[in-house]
């Protein structure tokens, strides 16, 4: 099996044209413009990635090469010729008939778009089998020969499984067989290793991109990640707010981008804190066991400890215990055994048992804003709350301080009657920061706190966040799972595995060789911005 | 063991749990009563010893726990007690009150049922498979108007087309309109067939006319059961309709019937189900108004007298059979929804 | 602040709730129109019974089933009391009766309901399984048997009904204070320190409110048709209050006749269930508008 880099392959005709392609959505009752004039060309055989932030229209224009709009979507303007035929011209059945057989789908969730009552088999054959390309037979030996060059294990058998049986890279990579099925001239990737951790997305990197360069598929590949759609794509269309900003072969468009734009995009994920050792430590975490049910160990034995001014990040994929790790520090699962001690003090290990004092002295901030902002309460009425329960400010002192605060999260005070649904994704966090920073705290927990953001966004957070610690004095406790956050804000760094803890130290020793063999998958898998990394990764892996 | 089969076991053991304290509520009726119940169901001229004798008989002298058991083990033998209507001279058993009416009642809810349940499940995908069209509209007002109505309103009407199909020309509701209006209308009422407005029937009454006398009551009930059952086909049926697996399998090029058939109703078989048990629930209750409209000799018919006249034994034996039946529909469109739910046939 | 907010929320202009509902009503159907002005003049008339009504409630004249006439709009009864008169007095004893068992149900349904959302756990655990018990004999029957031990005066009337009705109520608000209870704010107020109390009215209530006032009508509609059934049965409101439910069946025999006029009270009853079902209706699917716009 060759494996090399993009940009390698042949690259035949035009096979997909979209001409000034522009699409609205329907939303605060009346029709809002998703994509507005949108050019693209696709050769056979070639893969183009969109890439943008969220509303940047990507996933709206992949739908649109197969001729469909989302329901409470609809295409306006423009021209997709697909092969020589106009998408939008051709009846529904015309285009039904293009659907699953010439253009196939792969979507980000394939856990919900795998229908459960049936098995895998049955799906990945279906429209094969009703699109008259197969017989059942012929289908079926089709389908097991994907499984196995897909690398899905037990590819005789895994087909008779049901989805609900089988794990999430096994189901992307099922779903990506369901849409080579038909052998497609053309597959619509719409984010699919979005919603997996990153030791499983390398795999279902490495299948995906093996299997279109094997059968010379063409594809579309919309991603806001740039490191993956570097693996991926021969070029790159970058989007913003429906519109192109530049569009280049990949490898150039690494290289030198054009727009500023682009090069703001780029330039994302340098910022890297130099560590400062720790001098006194705030929160000391020993021994502690904590189990879902009194059964489901989650917590295994974790030592922890965080130093004051610090920021400690916590780096595990999901199931490592990471935020299990939160909810007993802030007391919500009493841990089974083991103490914290905090401020050399022992903390109680329930909510209840706590007294105010040190419940305001540890806040915590979440992944999702749009959940941990009361929707019917106005910015200042959430700012406000910890000020009067914690401090017993009133009048005129309530309001300066929620000037102050406002001031320090970098927001113009003429937000505080806005409901939090009337804010961006960045101005919702920084309301919360500015919640947290109110009851002024000695340490906050940061659950995730960027991972819901745009790159650009995420990293505007996380240099306030580091100013407000300069500014401040206080301590982080930052969960993550995206290591370049880490380099970015991290003083130690604790990785966690299945519930324990494989590695702590100060971030240059745990980033440097020689590492445990789980923080060695776990780096290694980070995917690069450089576009030969997936081709190396796997060439060092296969020794 | 196999999860489904464990699961359905729960399912049967909850019931009968349920069964059991929804028999001690309305066992504990009895218990409850009024000190001066005997007499108020004997007659103020009742001497101090029919009152005696008459509680020895209801049995409250005696613990409520022992008189519980004694209850719970007659009943099971298909002994209800004797009516409190029985008192003057011959002894009148609940059972023998209850057992032809209660045949009488599945009659109806037989006959209801079978027209109603195909009825409304057609409907309902048709209305979902349309929906925001002109069909969908129509439907969605009838039906919210429908389910607005009394029984005994739709009961009425029913019954009002049916009378003045003769009587409407001599009204003076007729009178009262420009003449070419009341001659169209009553002309348009004379295809109104004339059911029986008094749905009398006794052990004797032959099929078929036993289903004639009936078709007002059903009629009335298919009505208010269709509106229901229908827009929660629908509601379920949409919800279905959302789900990524249904883009999904638009996104394959499959035609909208595979798509209903082959990927909504697999998954479907659940909501429907439970949209069916909750309605056949619905019709029991709805049984009650309607069999009095009508003087349809069923069981809640029987009920409403009975309360009327207090006589618990009878009301405590309906009641049984009422709630009896209403879990029992639940259990059973629980089973289904069990038996087809693919993560439970198909275990990891 | 940053250049690279999304336009979307530069665009959005700041609009206030009562601008929000106005145009909300501008856009409603022809069918919630309908169901606003019917539910007002209901009001009226039930307000301003004792005004408007011809005859005193109880007033009995010689006459029994007397025909439409001058005198007697729209006849007299079986004693021979007028027919207007007592459609007026019955929308009033009609609509606060099942008024006040709604709100009664609702009070006991929400509070136990939020708080076993709140606290899951053993209070839950009691509260739903009693609820499951409740809901798993039919209400209407439940209804019958209660009343039959303690007999039907009003009082016993709006407790029965409202107690058997809350069960639906709770089912209800347990169901979406669990999906608000799970929301992180919630657990920021509980890690700050706040009460139940706070969290309840301040964190909970304010967001389940649209489909707790949708269900109010519901809960209306159908405590209304209960009270209505059980009166047509002759076992809710007794006589010699004037009430919709029982006029239909007194007078009953008429409609043998071809007499539209007992119709009419089961009519008054219909087209009050159809406008609080048609505002509901309209409602839902505004508020339901208004959350896609987050």
């Amino acid at each position: 099996m060759k494996s090399s880099g993009p940009g390698s392959r042949e690259k035949g005709k035009d096979l997909l044209q979209i001409r000034n392609l522009h699409v609205e959505g329907f939303s605060d009752e009346r029709w809002h413009p998703i994509v507005r004039g949108i050019d693209l060309t696709l050769k056979r055989g070639e893969v183009l990635g969109l890439i943008g932030e969220s509303g940047a229209g990507k996933s709206t224009i992949g739908l649109a090469a197969m001729g469909y709009a989302k329901p409470g979507c609809r295409i306006t303007q423009g021209s997709i010729l697909f092969d020589g035929i106009d998408l939008l011209a051709v009846s529904e059945t015309g285009r039904r008939r293009l659907r699953g057989s010439r253009i196939a789908y792969v979507a980000q969730s394939a856990a919900a778009s795998f229908n459960p009552a049936h098995r895998l088999l049955e799906q990945t054959v279906e429209t094969a089998v009703a699109h008259g390309i197969a017989s059942r037979e012929e289908a079926n030996r089709s389908a097991v020969d994907l499984y196995r060059r897909l690398q899905l294990p037990d590819p005789e058998t895994i087909g008779f499984r049901y989805p609900h049986q089988v794990s999430g890279g096994q189901l992307q990579r099922a779903m990506t067989a369901m849409a080579m099925a038909c052998r497609p001239d053309l597959i619509v990737f719409d984010e699919p290793t979005t919603a997996l951790d990153v030791t499983t997305q390398v795999e279902v990197l490495a299948s995906i991109r093996n299997i279109v360069e094997e059968f010379n598929t063409a594809a579309i590949y919309v991603t806001h990640d740039l490191a993956v759609v570097a693996q991926m794509a021969d070029r790159i269309m970058v989007l913003r707010h429906g519109l192109t900003v530049e569009e280049a072969e990949t490898r150039q468009m690494l290289a030198s981008p054009a727009q500023e734009y682009t090069k703001t995009l780029w330039a994302v994920r340098k910022l890297a804190k130099p560590e400062v050792p720790a001098d006194e430590y705030l929160l000391t975490i020993d021994h502690v066991t904590a189990a879902y049910a009194r059964t489901v160990k989650v917590l295994q034995d974790v030592s922890i400890k965080v130093p004051r001014e610090r920021t400690v990040a916590v780096v595990g994929e999901s199931g490592s215990g990471k935020s299990t790790l939160a909810r007993v520090i802030t007391g919500l699962l009493p841990s089974l055994s083991g103490s914290i001690s905090f401020a050399g003090q022992p903390l109680s290990k329930s909510l209840k048992m706590r007294p105010k004092e040190v419940l305001r002295r540890i806040q915590m901030i979440y992944q999702t804003p749009d959940n941990a902002l009361n929707p019917r309460q106005t910015v200042e009425d959430i700012i406000a709350r910890p000020l009067e329960f914690y401090l017993g400010l009133s009048g005129a002192q309530r309001d300066r301080r929620i000037g102050e605060l406002m001031h320090m999260v970098e927001m113009s005070e003429a937000y505080l009657d806005r409901l939090p649904a009337e804010l961006s994704g960045g101005q919702k966090q920084r309301v919360c920061i500015a919640r947290a920073l109110a009851a002024d705290p000695d340490l906050i927990i940061c659950d995730e706190i960027t991972s819901a953001l745009d790159q650009i966004v995420q990293e505007e957070i996380l240099k306030l966040l580091m100013r407000l610690q300069s500014d401040f004095g206080m301590s982080y406790l930052f969960i993550t799972h995206d290591i370049a956050t880490v380099r970015a804000i991290a003083d130690e760094i604790v990785v966690m595995h299945q519930g324990k803890v494989v590695e702590q130290g100060l971030k240059s020793e745990v980033l440097t060789p020689p590492h445990p063999a789980y923080t060695e998958r776990l780096l290694s898998s980070v995917p690069e911005m450089d576009p030969d990394w997936l081709t190396t990764l796997l060439a060092s892996r296969k020794i | 063991m196999n999860p489904v089969a464990r699961t359905v076991l729960q399912r049967l053991g909850l019931g009968l749990i349920t069964l059991f304290i929804v028999s001690i509520i309305i066992f504990s009726a009895i218990a409850m009563l009024p000190g001066d119940f005997a007499k108020a169901t004997l007659g103020q001229s009742a001497t101090s010893e029919t009152v005696a004798a008459f509680q020895r008989e209801i049995g409250i002298d005696r613990p409520p726990v022992e008189r519980y058991f004694v209850w719970v083990a007659q009943m099971l033998h298909g002994d209800f007690g004797s009516s409190f209507a029985s008192r003057t001279g011959y002894r009148r058993t609940v059972a023998e009150i209850i057992a032809p009416r209660l045949y009488n009642t599945m009659f109806l809810a037989a006959v209801t049922a079978l027209i109603a349940v195909p009825l409304a499940l057609g409907l309902g995908i048709l209305a979902a498979l349309y929906r925001n069209g002109w069909f969908d509209r129509l439907v969605n007002v009838v039906t919210l108007t429908t389910i607005s109505f009394p029984e005994f309103f739709v009961a009425y009407m029913l019954a009002y087309l049916v009378i003045s199909r003769d009587t409407f020309i001599g009204s003076d509701f007729a009178q009262s309109m420009p003449h070419w209006l009341a001659v169209s209308l009553s002309w348009a009422l004379n295809a109104v067939p004339k059911f029986p407005t008094l749905s009398n029937v006794n052990d004797q009454t032959p099929f078929w006319e036993h289903v004639w006398k009936v078709a007002l009551p059903a009629i009335t009930l298919t009505l208010v059961i269709v509106a229901h059952m229908m827009r929660m086909t629908r509601a379920a049926i949409i919800n279905m309709l959302a789900s990524p697996y249904i883009d999904m399998a638009r996104l394959k090029g499959m035609s909208p019937m595979v798509i209903v058939l082959r990927h909504a109703l697999p998954n479907a078989w659940a909501p429907i189900v439970t949209v069916v048990a909750f309605n056949l629930a619905y019709l029991i209750v709805g049984v009650v108004v309607v069999e009095v409209v009508f003087v349809y000799p069923g069981i809640g018919q029987l009920m409403v007298d009975a309360v009327k006249s207090r006589d618990v034994p009878v009301v405590q034996a309906c009641a049984l059979i009422f709630a009896a039946t209403y879990i029992l529909l639940n259990l059973i469109a629980d089973i289904i929804s069990i038996a087809t739910n693919p993560r439970l046939l198909h275990p990891r | 602040m940053t250049s690279f907010e999304p336009i979307a929320a530069i665009q959005r202009l700041r609009r206030s709730r009562a601008t929000r509902a106005k145009t909300a009503l501008k856009r409603a159907p022809f069918s919630a129109w309908f169901g606003i002005v019917v539910i007002f003049g209901y009001v009226f008339v039930a307000v301003l019974a004792h005004w408007i009504a011809p005859y005193g409630e109880t007033q009995v004249f010689s006459e029994a089933f007397a025909p439409w006439s001058q005198e007697f709009k729209l006849g007299t009864d079986q004693l021979g009391r007028d027919m207007l008169t007592r459609l007026i007095y019955g929308a009033r004893n009609t609509i606060a009766i099942a008024v006040a068992t709604t709100l009664l149900s609702f009070a006991v349904g929400v509070s136990l309901g939020l708080l076993a959302a709140l606290y899951r756990g053993w209070l839950d655990q009691i509260l739903s399984r009693a609820v499951d018990v409740l809901m798993s004999i039919p209400s209407l029957i439940f209804a019958l048997v209660l009343l039959s031990i303690f007999g039907s005066s009003i009082t016993s009337l709006i407790v029965i009904i409202a107690l058997l009705d809350s069960t639906r109520v709770f089912r209800l608000s347990r169901a979406v204070g669990l999906n608000v209870a799970v929301m992180e704010y919630v657990e920021v107020a509980r890690l700050r320190g706040e009460g139940a109390r706070w969290i309840i009215a301040k964190e909970i209530l304010p967001n389940v409110m649209p489909p707790l006032v949708a269900e109010f009508g519901l809960r209306f509609c159908f405590v209304f048709l209960t009270i209505a059934a059980l009166s047509f049965l002759g076992v809710g409101i007794q006589p010699p209050t004037a009430d919709w439910g029982s006029m239909v069946r007194e007078n009953a025999t008429l409609i043998t006749y071809g007499d539209v006029t007992p119709l009419l009270p089961a009519g008054a009853i219909a087209l009050l269930t159809v406008s609080v079902n048609f505002v509901v209706d309209w409602f839902l699917h505004a508020t339901s508008g208004l959350r896609d716009e987050k």
